[in-house]
């Protein structure tokens, strides 16, 4: 099983991804840099959280031009499994991979804390492992994170069964104290409509280290492996 | 050409020098300067660079022991903590700029700390910020509060280290100067530190990141003169930060670091290429040639003066052996940052720059770094201090009930949690942070190794208004204690002395008396000071802030297991005290919130009974006794147990009882040190009792954890009944309904 983290200049969450691929679960895992244009075979693919180009313009909107993204966005259209976090769901996203936008923080301040999700379909390979509407403890850390569709979309997507974590409270209910960040519906994470890419906002690699009392996040790298052994 | 302006006495005193400097300026040359040489006399010689005023007073600070591996005069100060690994730390003031433009002020502090360390070869892996603002109901406080903060996040955030960690106080002498101070780690291998040493004849001094624009001439120089009224007109002299070149340099440096043809690094922090180039021609006794033209420019024109005295940020200084200038360029290049090799080493000490082809620097290197008239200012005690020195406590009213006192105090946003401002800074990218923030200390793993690192920082500056001597030490033994109630061993000191105008005799008194006390507490505690920065001219129209001698410990734990938190863990463990519990109101937030004074003495230090209780507590801690501890401090007793209450993994109530014939206020809300709130279960009491009195140290069973009450009574009588969440709400949330409130 082999996987690759693509590192932008500006991303800082790449050695914590790897750290988790590569040491906690022990799979091989390489790094992509942006400036390559072509990427080698890969069972999955990361985009890890951080500051792409400062998140100058805007999040991910320049990140989306760097040579390596045309390799992604083919690896993607032929079935290739890829995972966005944080700032890489804000890449995904300017990329036209998934549906919708991520805007400014209703509160209009960066927000770091532990949360709870609900995963909202367990049918995708970057949940199977997940219990329907299992409510994971997983931390948030962003500025832009509210996520936006219009509602046509958001209507295909809740058809689609591509919005695969909302924000919820410890019971998976979904009051507005549960939004951390006005994300339209509570969404904290969606697929697009094959279900090979998917983004989030919360960071799984942040609480999927066997050090620390949470690990939530395992669950859904573990899920991305048993698909991906499941696929070869 | 610039280089061709006569020198008149207008011009000179512009430049923030005397005459008898400029005297000595032209007795080092046997000539005049011209205005480039001037300027940078003039940035050199300043306060911020020369520490001409501090420098007597801080070579009586400790800085020798085992572990040292580099004390104060390099970027940062390294310590040894073993299995080949050093931690490399610094703290530093940004304050003149941030009270100008609190926003860019407090972000470029955060890059110019952080580049101190990577510049030695380090990771940096946490930030902390210790910040004074106003009284929160001054005009600018929130405008400060919130622009500071989002500044620290804007940067720490975007290279990607934690803000693990720091210290807030409101009061009203910082109204018209605030304080950012912030200090970062970094891990490095023990044996691959780099200092700042441009040695070698012959090797290549390079220019790396962002270009050089006209942004921050003079910070140096603003930084060391007091505010008055057009200090708004200042606004041009505060650099802009860019933490994505940031990002981009520390990678980068980290990655050419690896290299053993590196000879020597320095960051361009304050008076820019000037200082950067010539202090490290001085330490390796050299000299350089300089050729300006190929500096990286942001806009055309520039000349020699702006190019020698930029504050533009993100830049470093490195030497490279000759040979190995294109891989040096190259490793640049793939991080897309501007690089240029601007000059050579050569050995006569001598410092030429050329413009244009024409020589318009020529500058023994010697005389411009060390050759600062030393100020041997005059000291005065005082006069204020005859006059709050005294508490008459018999004329105050003792409160019937504490409750209300309680929830004020809980709601004061120097006490109240600091949630609202660390909820901004990504605090744990990297996945070293064990502790988040809201405990005494912030605890970090160490990877690849079973230790952590444990960091803290403090300074109640009341204590050090009412007695500077006294403050610093409160100060260090605070921060000492923060890092042991975690369960680790202070191994360093970093500190950032912030005081007033230097050239009244009273302000210098203060300042010597709180170095005295921090060297002294340094000493018979056996930790080294190994790095430190001065901020001086910290006043408005003649109004000093208090004395803030902000202190910053690191300590090591070998086994990260061990570490402790303040929270109670859970229902029904016991409570207890280490320490005792004097009259001590003078100086304290109960004093002032209550009494609207600052008045009497600080509270109370005995060096050996703080070594004591601090002793037992890691005894207890390693021997795994207890659950949870939490030092005593502002807000008193009632505080900390209220806090210990809110912060486990579950709010938890409790039911206290005391005993003693003190008034009630200062046993409860009284400031007293070495005091340390425990808890543990039952089974654990005798041999807490037996440890406690083989060591000496005072201990008192208070309580029971559990419930939906927090209960205080005294000496039989209900002192406190209020319920925890109420409580709670009020400690929480305070702080954050003050920053979100909408100005009017």
């Amino acid at each position: 099983m082999k996987c690759g983290i693509v590192v932008f200049p500006g991303s800082n969450c790449d050695h914590d991804c790897y750290h988790i691929l590569k040491h906690v679960l022990q799979l091989d895992t390489q790094w992509i840099w942006h400036k390559d244009e072509t990427l080698d075979t890969f069972d999955f693919i990361v985009l890890p959280g951080g500051f792409s180009y400062g998140d100058y313009l805007r999040p991910g909107a320049i990140a989306r031009f760097s040579p390596i993204m045309k390799s992604v966005i083919d690896f993607a259209n032929r079935g290739g499994r890829v995972l966005g976090i944080c700032n890489g769901f804000q890449i995904l996203v300017e990329s036209g991979l998934l549906p919708g936008v991520l805007m400014d923080n209703e509160g209009q301040r960066f927000i770091c804390k532990n949360l709870t999700l609900r995963v909202d379909n367990n049918n995708t390979p970057f949940t199977s492992q997940c219990a329907p509407g299992a409510v994971l403890k997983i931390p948030i850390n962003h500025g832009q994170g509210r996520y936006f569709a219009d509602e046509e979309t958001l209507k295909q997507l809740e058809g689609n069964g591509q919005i695969i974590f909302r924000y919820c409270d410890e019971e998976g209910k979904t009051p507005e104290t549960a939004n951390p960040n006005g994300s339209i519906d509570h969404i904290a994470g969606v697929a697009n409509a094959n279900k090979n890419v998917m983004g989030m906002m919360p960071h799984p690699e942040r609480c999927a280290d066997p050090l620390w009392p949470e690990v939530d996040g395992q669950t859904i790298f573990n899920s991305l492996i048993q698909s991906s052994l499941a696929h070869s | 050409m610039t280089a061709s302006i006569p020198i008149t006495p207008e011009i000179v005193a512009e430049h923030g020098l005397s005459p008898e400097e400029y005297a000595r300026i032209q007795k080092l040359l046997k000539r005049d300067p011209n205005l480039v040489e001037l300027g940078i006399f003039s940035a050199m010689w300043s306060e911020h660079c020369s520490y001409k005023s501090s420098r007597p007073h801080l070579k009586t600070l400790p800085t020798e022991g085992p572990r040292v591996i580099q004390g104060p005069g390099e970027n940062a100060g390294v310590v040894d903590i073993g299995d080949g690994l050093a931690v490399v730390f610094k703290i530093e003031s940004h304050n003149h700029p941030s009270f100008i433009e609190p926003h860019q002020g407090a972000a470029t502090g955060v890059g110019g700390i952080m580049r101190d360390v990577f510049t030695m070869g380090a990771r940096p892996i946490a930030l902390l910020d210790s910040l004074r603002f106003g009284d929160p109901d001054h005009e600018k406080t929130r405008y400060l509060l919130n622009g500071v903060v989002k500044g620290i996040a804007d940067y720490g955030n975007c290279v990607g280290v934690p803000t693990v960690g720091g210290d807030i106080y409101f009061d009203a002498c910082y109204n018209g100067n605030i304080l950012v101070n912030v200090f970062c780690l970094g891990l490095a291998k023990a044996d691959r530190i780099f200092l700042g040493n441009a040695s070698g004849i012959g090797n290549a001094l390079l220019y790396v990141g962002s270009k050089t624009g006209r942004d921050g001439i003079h910070g140096a120089s603003m930084a060391s003169a007091e505010f008055d009224d057009a200090t708004e007109e200042k606004r041009p002299t505060v650099q802009v930060g860019d933490p994505f070149t940031e990002k981009l340099l520390l990678e980068a440096c980290l990655e050419i670091m690896k290299e053993d043809w590196v000879v020597g690094v320095q960051d361009m922090g304050a008076a820019g290429l000037s200082s950067s180039s010539f202090e490290m021609a001085e330490r390796a006794g050299m000299g350089l040639e300089l050729d300006l033209d190929a500096v990286p420019q942001r806009e055309a024109g520039m000349n020699a003066y702006e190019l020698m005295l930029s504050e533009s940020q993100e830049r470093m200084l490195f030497v490279v052996e000759k040979g190995h200038e294109d891989e040096a360029l190259a490793i640049f290049k793939k991080w897309d940052l501007d690089v240029a090799v601007i000059g050579r080493v050569t050995d006569d000490g001598i410092y030429r720059a050329r413009e244009n082809g024409e020589e318009v620097v020529t500058l023994p290197i010697e005389a411009v770094v060390t050759g600062a008239l030393k100020c041997d200012r005059p000291v005065q005690k005082p006069a204020y201090l005859a006059e709050v020195g005294t508490l008459d406590l018999s004329s105050k009213e003792i409160p019937a009930r504490g409750g209300e006192v309680l929830k004020q105090l809980l709601a004061s946003p120097t006490i109240a949690s600091k949630q609202f401002v660390y909820e901004q800074y990504d605090h744990m990218v990297r996945l070293n942070t064990l502790v988040l923030p809201g405990s005494d200390a912030a605890v970090l793993r160490v990877p690849e190794t079973d230790k952590a690192l444990s960091l803290a920082v403090d300074c109640n500056p009341r204590y050090g208004y009412l007695d500077p001597y006294i403050g610093a030490q409160i100060a260090v033994a605070e921060a000492c204690r923060n890092v042991v109630c975690s369960g680790a061993d202070p191994v360093g000191v970093t500190n950032c002395l912030n005081f007033g105008n230097p050239e009244n005799p009273e302000i210098m008194w203060q300042f010597q008396e709180a170095v005295r006390g921090l060297g002294d507490l340094c000493r018979f505690f056996d930790i080294p000071v190994v790095s430190g920065n001065v901020s001086l001219y910290n006043e408005t129209k003649g109004e000093a802030i208090y004395p803030t001698p902000t202190i910053a410990v690191v300590g090591l734990m070998e086994d990260r297991s061990l570490h402790c938190t303040q929270g109670f863990k859970q229902a029904g463990h016991r409570i207890g005290l280490l320490g005792s519990t004097l009259e001590d109101l003078g100086g304290s937030e109960y004093q002032k919130l209550f009494w609207n004074e600052l008045r009497g003495q600080p509270p109370v230090l005995d060096p050996k009974t703080e070594r004591a209780v601090q002793r037992l507590c890691l005894d207890l801690i390693r021997q795994r006794l207890i659950q949870s501890a939490h030092d005593c401090s502002e807000g008193g007793l009632a505080v900390a147990l209220a806090e210990s209450c809110f912060t486990g993994p579950k709010p938890l109530g409790a039911d206290l009882v005391l005993n003693s014939g003190m008034r009630a206020d200062a046993l409860l809300f009284g400031e007293s040190q070495s005091r340390i709130v425990i808890s543990f279960s039952e089974d654990a009491l005798p041999s807490i009792e037996s440890l406690a009195q083989k060591a000496g140290v005072p201990f008192a069973a208070l309580g029971t954890a559990g419930g939906s009450k927090f209960q205080i009574r005294i000496d039989g009588n209900e002192f406190i009944n209020e319920d925890i969440l109420a409580l709670e709400d009020i400690w929480e949330n305070s702080l954050s309904r003050y920053g979100n409130r909408v100005a009017g």
